[in-house]
């Protein structure tokens, strides 16, 4: 089963992506892999509107009927938008991991994405590397 | 490396996510559960259940035997092919396993039981059957297919030769019959009217495909714990096990304390229990709010402060796809409720008791 690694997004090892946003935004989301081992989600919890996360802080949950796993916020900043259409039908993240299933956008502190990240080829190898 | 039933290449070649399941390699779902839920509740769904444990139990006092096994009373059979559901109770009264008792003539029964009880179960058996004159036979040559949901009975019986149609749709519930070279049983672990067959292993796979080519949905094993808890079916190693009894799982009803002359394994320390009075029982639980009930959450009295300091937990938890909410079964004491808390994660949510069925025949049995 090939699993889609976008490359124009970043991704941490906990499978997180994010996607840089002008304006010193960025969009935060969990990969195919996190989807498809999760199976159907049923429930997602995204951080309120203001709300300030540090890079690393657990800022969200998505749970599946089989488990629920915590959401590690890749950046630091102050959330401007979650993703409201997610909360009413967390199987988004499922079908669209990279596009309409997004959990949160955030503004950047000092405009600065942070890091440091995986690129597409470094997870595609992170994850063939744990399989 | 897990066991693996005859359906094991089949599973792979749908692409089923496959997982182990008490040392069985068993398939989670096809793609995915939610889609396999919602096709047993309005179409038909099939289930490997090869791995669980088909038992024959053949001699002149069979009926003997399990009248001394069983919590339930097999006497209670008159017609052949009727099943019986029972718990198979220690001295204690704590619940070995559940199974299914098919009286198949005097001197033969056929039980099903766990597959995560097998070895256990087989034991316990073997200690007692000789005394009774008992052979006890595992039959690893049969494989199992369940059928289930409103269009799997009428699916099954157009693979039967049309002379047999008409007698294997005319099977009552809970009842089974020997059809063609299957063993057709009008049982299940969904809530939903279907089929378990019993049938050689080596006609697994050609049957599954026949049914599946007929528009039957291949469903696994996360569906079937959705569609169990939704139709308020409890899972031994979750909502009981050796430490409790029937009584405090919901499972009185399987108990037949008469005639009271029966005597059977675990009778007279679940009397005992009955005469002090159980302080433990075993009921639904509908989370108000959103997320997931899940195992060992620990249940609390509600409102908060309540007189109740002492805590229930959830047994088996999970998201009913057809309530698209989530429900649970806990064991709390017999005081508490309509209202519960249940801590999920940390914080209380609110949860209120319910008397299951959640879902039978595809329809809400609760008020959401």
């Amino acid at each position: 089963m090939s699993e889609k690694i976008p490359v124009d997004l970043r991704y941490t090892r906990s499978h997180e992506w994010v996607r840089q946003l002008p304006n010193g935004q960025a969009e935060v989301g969990i990969t195919d892999h996190a989807q498809e081992a999760l199976g159907d989600l049923v429930f997602v919890e995204v951080p309120p509107l203001d709300r300030r996360l540090s890079a690393g802080e657990t800022c969200a949950v998505v749970e599946s009927v089989k488990a629920a796993s915590d959401v590690y916020s890749p950046v630091t900043g102050r959330v401007i938008a979650r993703n409201e259409e997610l909360v009413q039908k967390p199987e988004l993240a499922n079908s669209e991991p990279y596009g309409a299933g997004w959990l949160f956008r955030v503004e950047l502190d000092g405009g600065a994405l942070g890091g440091p990240f995986l690129t597409a080829s470094e997870y595609e190898q992170f994850l063939q590397e744990a399989a | 490396m897990g066991l693996k039933t005859p359906l094991y290449d089949t599973h792979v070649a749908a692409g089923a996510k496959i997982i182990d399941f008490g040392g069985w390699e068993m398939p989670l779902s096809y793609g995915s559960q939610l889609e396999e839920h919602h096709a047993v509740r309005t179409r038909a769904g099939i289930f490997d259940v090869s791995h669980m444990g088909i038992v024959d139990l053949e001699g002149a006092r069979v009926t003997e035997l399990l009248r001394y096994l069983l919590a339930n009373d097999v006497g209670r059979l008159k017609t052949p092919g009727q099943a019986l559901y029972s718990c198979m109770l220690l001295p204690t009264g704590g619940v070995i396993d559940d199974l299914i008792a098919y009286f198949m003539r005097a001197s033969w029964f056929r039980l099903v039981v766990n597959a995560a009880r097998r070895r256990t179960d087989l034991a316990w058996i073997a200690e007692h059957a000789p005394r009774f004159g008992v052979r006890v036979r595992e039959r690893a040559d049969l494989a199992m297919l369940a059928v289930q949901g409103p269009e799997a009975r009428a699916k099954t019986a157009s693979l039967l030769p049309a002379a047999e149609r008409t007698g294997a749709l005319e099977i009552p519930r809970f009842t089974a019959a020997d059809t063609h070279s299957w063993l057709l049983a009008r049982t299940g672990y969904t809530g939903e009217d279907g089929f378990e067959i019993m049938l050689p292993a080596e006609a697994a796979a050609t049957t599954w495909r026949e049914l599946v080519a007929l528009g039957v949905r291949p469903a696994g094993l996360g569906a079937r714990d959705t569609l169990r808890l939704e139709a308020g079916m409890n899972l031994y190693g979750n909502d009981m096990d050796e430490a409790h009894h029937p009584l405090e799982s919901a499972l009185g009803w399987t108990v037949a304390f008469e005639p009271e002359g029966r005597d059977f394994i675990g009778r007279s320390a679940l009397l005992e229990v009955r005469a002090r009075g159980c302080g433990d029982v075993l009921v639904g639980l509908l989370l108000e709010e959103r997320g997931v009930l899940r195992a060992h959450q620990p249940v609390s009295a509600a409102p908060a402060g309540a007189a109740s300091s002492r805590r229930g937990e959830v047994t088996s938890g999970t998201f009913s796809p057809t309530l698209n909410r989530s429900i649970a079964l806990a064991r709390v004491p017999a005081d508490f409720g309509p209202g519960v808390l249940v801590d999920i994660r940390g914080r209380p949510h609110a949860a209120r008791i319910v008397k299951p069925p959640f879902v039978r025949n595809g329809r809400a049995m609760i008020e959401i």
